[in-house]
């Protein structure tokens, strides 16, 4: 067994971290203040309705991260074509074969610990690239029901622009309780994306997590990899 | 029906109404039908010299409640207004005839107007079965909806049932109720939905299309603009409290007595379109959130589904009637924190080797790990 020779390779750009974090942010705030919209807290008072607008602070910072949240996303979107290798929009779709088996190997050997080899990505692995393009999905999934809602409260041209999809999904309660619903799958997702950043830290040693604050991880050199 | 068709005013004179109160129709009339000021001249003109519109109105799959509401339109002048400066030559729950004259007057109508007539459609259509489940006259309800619609000027859908299917089209539709504008093709249809709607919007609505002769705005679901284009939660009395963050917890609590916003307790302000709160019922004495009681959405599509009423996030679909998407949510968080917990203590037994190597090479000095 031979001791890994270790290089510094620069994954991602400070465009992409800048994008995370604000991303991570703007979802933790959404997170929120979506499920206070709708499971607010009854609070019992004398006050006349006048005197507070904490429910309408919490809807207007709804409303300022989802356009943070839709801008930083379409920037991201933009630098899928013009930012490095491991920004790339190939790293989230998976087309080529040695892709899929990749998702195979990274199942066989990071989630069901069938095999105990260390896998040799650099940049996303296959699956987690494609978990971050369904992740995608979901954020065009929000922002066309949300704004969608929003249009009906709104003069502004950038929420006109989804109106189409409430009739199309049938009027706003099933715009609404969709949007809700998909809600979940960004706590659901948050969770298994930390403890997986954890994880992966961990076992490899790569500095996967600090890789988001300076863009380096530290990657065996190939050839003297075991 | 006179040979020669009288005008409306004319009509409104045979029958002494004076002037004054004919203008002061018209001016109710264009408020109604949200016609501004300015324009109340077309109103008066058209009124004036129009021939009473020829309408036929049919009852489908329906309970009458949107007739119901029609006629007990509060301002007085309005019930008969619209009964009387229509022509109203055919509808099965109001009209004297029964029967052979019923079918006659009906096909007079269609021959005589062909082109011209308006078709107003209470209840929706069954579909199953060849259409068996409503038959009028011997007829299936899909067959006389067809006939009828051919030679219709437009079309016009009261009520949920005919725009959206209401009750019938409700899981699991057993009739295949479905609603009209689904139907009927090459026809203008005027939804107006409402479980029932409200009269003022009805009549609004004929007289939009009796003074301009076109149909009004419509919205993406077919709505009239002017009555479906602002939420009841927009024009809500109540709405203060929702931006205060004022709720009512459960309706016999202490905010339910301060008249705080019902959003908690399940009310559908927030996603439905109509104008209960400005318009509201009964001579404008009530509407269902100044009652104390939730909106319910009965001018929504699927109103009946999107249960329970007094809830505020609908069950989610298949996961019985009490589960919602938060249930469904928090329990999938537990499976996950679960998958979580068990994996990194596999990970601790699986990656045991390769984690100790990891320690074990840094351990060496640099430059020691040349073999």
């Amino acid at each position: 067994m031979s001791k890994a020779q270790i290089r510094r390779v620069y994954v991602w750009e400070l465009p992409v971290r800048v994008y995370h974090w604000v991303n991570a942010l703007c979802i933790l705030v959404l997170v929120v203040t979506g499920y206070l919209i709708g499971r607010p807290v009854a609070i019992q008072t004398a006050r006349e309705a006048s005197f507070s607008y904490w429910f309408g602070t919490v809807r207007f910072i709804h409303f300022i991260a989802a356009f943070a949240f839709f801008f930083n996303f379409v920037f991201r979107v933009y630098w899928g074509f013009a930012g490095n290798r491991y920004a790339r929009w190939h790293q989230f779709i998976p087309t080529k074969k040695s892709q899929w088996k990749e998702i195979v190997d990274v199942l066989k050997v990071d989630i069901l610990q069938a095999r105990a080899e260390p896998l040799e990505s650099i940049g996303h692995n296959a699956l987690a690239g494609f978990t971050y393009f369904l992740s995608f999905l979901a954020f065009v999934f929000q922002c066309l029901t949300g704004f969608g809602m929003y249009a009906a409260m709104s003069h502004a041209a950038l929420p006109k622009l989804f109106k189409w999809i409430v009739p199309l999904m049938g009027g706003d309660f099933a715009v609404r309780q969709w949007h809700h619903a998909m809600m979940w799958f960004f706590i659901l997702f948050s969770m298994v994306h930390v403890y997986l950043v954890f994880y992966h830290d961990y076992v490899e040693g790569r500095g996967v997590i600090s890789s988001m604050a300076g863009g380096w991880k530290f990657i065996e050199k190939r050839g003297e990899v075991r | 029906m006179s040979e020669k068709a009288l005008t409306i005013w004319e009509q409104a004179q045979v029958r002494g109404v004076s002037r004054r109160d004919f203008l002061r129709f018209c001016g109710w009339m264009a408020a109604a039908a949200g016609i501004e000021t300015s324009a109340l001249g077309a109103v008066v003109k058209a009124l004036d010299t129009k021939p009473r519109l020829p309408v036929v109105w049919f009852h489908f799959q329906e309970c009458t409640c949107c007739s119901e509401s029609f006629i007990r339109s509060s301002h007085p002048i309005v019930s008969d207004i619209v009964l009387d400066k229509i022509s109203l030559d055919y509808t099965e729950t109001l009209q004297a005839a029964a029967g052979k004259q019923a079918e006659e007057a009906l096909h007079a109508t269609m021959t005589k107007y062909k082109g011209q007539y308006l078709m107003l459609v209470e209840g929706s259509v069954p579909t199953g079965e060849g259409g068996i489940y409503c038959c009028i006259a011997g007829r299936s309800a899909m067959d006389i909806l067809q006939e009828a619609a051919k030679d219709a000027k437009a079309i016009v859908a009261w009520g949920s049932c005919a725009s959206n299917g209401c009750i019938q089209a409700a899981n699991p539709n057993p009739t295949g109720a479905t609603p009209i504008h689904k139907l009927v093709e090459g026809k203008p249809v005027i939804n107006v939905p409402g479980c029932p709607p409200i009269a003022e919007v009805m009549a609004g609505t004929v007289v939009h299309l009796l003074t301009f002769d076109r149909i009004p705005h419509l919205d993406g679901l077919g709505r009239p603009k002017a009555f479906y284009s602002r939420r009841v939660h927009d024009t809500c009395y109540r709405r203060p409290n929702y931006d205060a963050g004022l709720f009512v917890d459960s309706f016999d609590d202490e905010n339910a007595k301060r008249g705080y916003c019902l959003y908690k307790v399940g009310c559908r302000g927030p996603v439905t379109y109509n104008s209960c709160g400005i318009i509201r019922w009964n001579d404008g004495v009530s509407y269902p959130i100044q009652s104390g009681h939730g909106c319910i959405g009965c001018s929504e599509a699927k109103f009946w589904d999107n249960g329970p009423f007094y809830q505020h996030l609908a069950a989610f679909p298949g996961f019985g009637i009490e589960k919602t998407a938060d249930d469904i949510g928090v329990a999938m968080g537990a499976v996950t924190a679960v998958g979580i917990a068990a994996h990194a203590v596999t990970t601790n037994f699986r990656k045991r080797k390769q984690i100790k190597e990891g320690i074990r090479d840094s351990e060496k000095a640099p430059g020691e790990g040349k073999e």
